[in-house]
């Protein structure tokens, strides 16, 4: 073990600074962020949900409710963040599902394009179900 | 050849005389072709000879130069002077307690890197006349890309996990228990899951992504660790449904 000689480390305070460093710190708190708006609008429709399990009159309420414009506002912005977060972490996916073939790596886009296809796929398929063709 | 003088603003810290680190600005005359540790080699040998700072190679290999250069975790072999506008800020590595000047205390990965068991643990012990362990250019492109790591711990620097929760043993460590779990010749990663599967290991990571960014030998330690999470998620399934299946 090294002797121990007049060693004074000196450990400098992390605050908020790293958040400011570059772009990307910002950019990793916004995909976090994402979440309270995607949890927000989840619950939106639990409670329409609710409204429409107690009748009509409650559930043209809930519509009605929906189309005020601080509504419309969150809306808005819960789409831009789900929108933001899928981008995000479907762009990530080669990194966490790499695929070998032989001695070569299928492409990263492939990787991320497969996501999206089957993004759009299921979207179809719910948009089918809820029938709007 | 255009020479220019750049502004360099070091961090710096005497632990013998101060008692918080103080920044000092140097003038540097510089050549075009210069990186910022040509510069720092110019002020040790030519205007102040108490500047402490790592550096070895000077070709991106030893990984000793890591410091931060405006705020971003560089090799300060690999940053070009041109590159930069303005006055040039110099510090020690982020998330690291600083020694002296520039140079900072790796204990911490230094003992994290140790308890990852970054080395080949042959499933089977072979007798050296039975000849060497064997390998297919394929399982050895499996996990190529993580022997490039150099320990020069720009990832440390860049990770705000690690900033904020010192505990994480962090993207290179964990890069490197992943190169020998996807080594074909390795039987060791029962024993590195203890220590990488854990909520100190790969759970303290949130994919900021910041690491593989930073890292100059394009190493992608993000990758891993998320490849590891999967992994070690697979694992936890198979042993709470499919108990049998091991051992």
């Amino acid at each position: 073990m090294a002797e121990q000689m007049s060693r004074k480390p000196y450990v400098r305070a992390i605050g908020r600074e790293w958040l400011t460093r570059h772009p990307r710190y910002l950019r990793y708190l916004l995909r976090e962020l994402s979440c309270l708006f995607i949890g927000g609008w989840t619950l939106m429709m639990v409670w329409g949900l609710a409204r429409l399990a107690q009748g009509p009159e409650a559930w043209a309420a809930f519509l009605e409710a929906l189309r005020s414009p601080a509504s419309v506002v969150l809306q808005v912005l819960a789409l831009a963040f789900t929108v933001y977060h899928g981008v995000t972490w479907f762009n990530l996916t080669p990194k966490a599902l790499p695929l070998q073939l032989g001695e070569g790596f299928v492409a990263e886009r492939a990787i991320a394009g497969a996501h999206y296809a089957v993004w759009g796929l299921l979207s179809l398929l719910v948009l089918f179900l809820a029938g709007a063709f | 050849m255009s020479e220019r003088v750049v502004e360099l603003e070091v961090l710096r810290y005497n632990p013998e005389t101060d008692q918080e680190p103080h920044f000092q600005r140097y003038s540097v005359p510089c050549r075009e072709e210069w990186v910022v540790l040509d510069a720092l080699n110019h002020v040790k040998e030519n205007i102040d000879p108490t500047l402490s700072y790592r550096w070895s190679c000077h070709m991106a290999v030893c990984g000793s130069c890591g410091m931060m250069i405006n705020r971003e975790p560089r090799l300060a072999c690999k940053s070009f002077l041109r590159d930069y506008e303005g006055v040039i800020r110099v510090e020690p590595l982020a998330h690291f307690p600083v020694e002296r000047d520039l140079v900072t205390v790796i204990d911490d990965f230094v003992a994290k890197l140790k308890r990852v068991k970054p080395y080949l643990i042959p499933k089977e012990p072979k007798a050296l006349e039975d000849g060497e362990y064997r390998q297919t250019p394929a399982q050895l492109k499996r996990y190529k890309q993580f022997t490039l790591c150099i320990n020069c711990m720009l990832c440390y620097a860049a990770c705000p996990e690690y900033g904020l929760i010192p505990k994480f043993i962090g993207p290179a460590a964990i890069s490197l228990a992943h190169r020998y779990n996807q080594d074909s010749r390795d039987g060791g990663r029962e024993e590195r899951q203890e220590e990488i599967a854990a909520t100190e290991g790969v759970w303290e990571c949130a994919f900021v992504g910041a690491c593989s960014e930073v890292c100059p030998e394009h190493v992608d330690p993000a990758a891993a660790l998320q490849q590891v999470k999967i992994k070690s998620t697979i694992d936890w399934y198979l042993e709470h449904t499919m108990p049998w299946l091991s051992k």
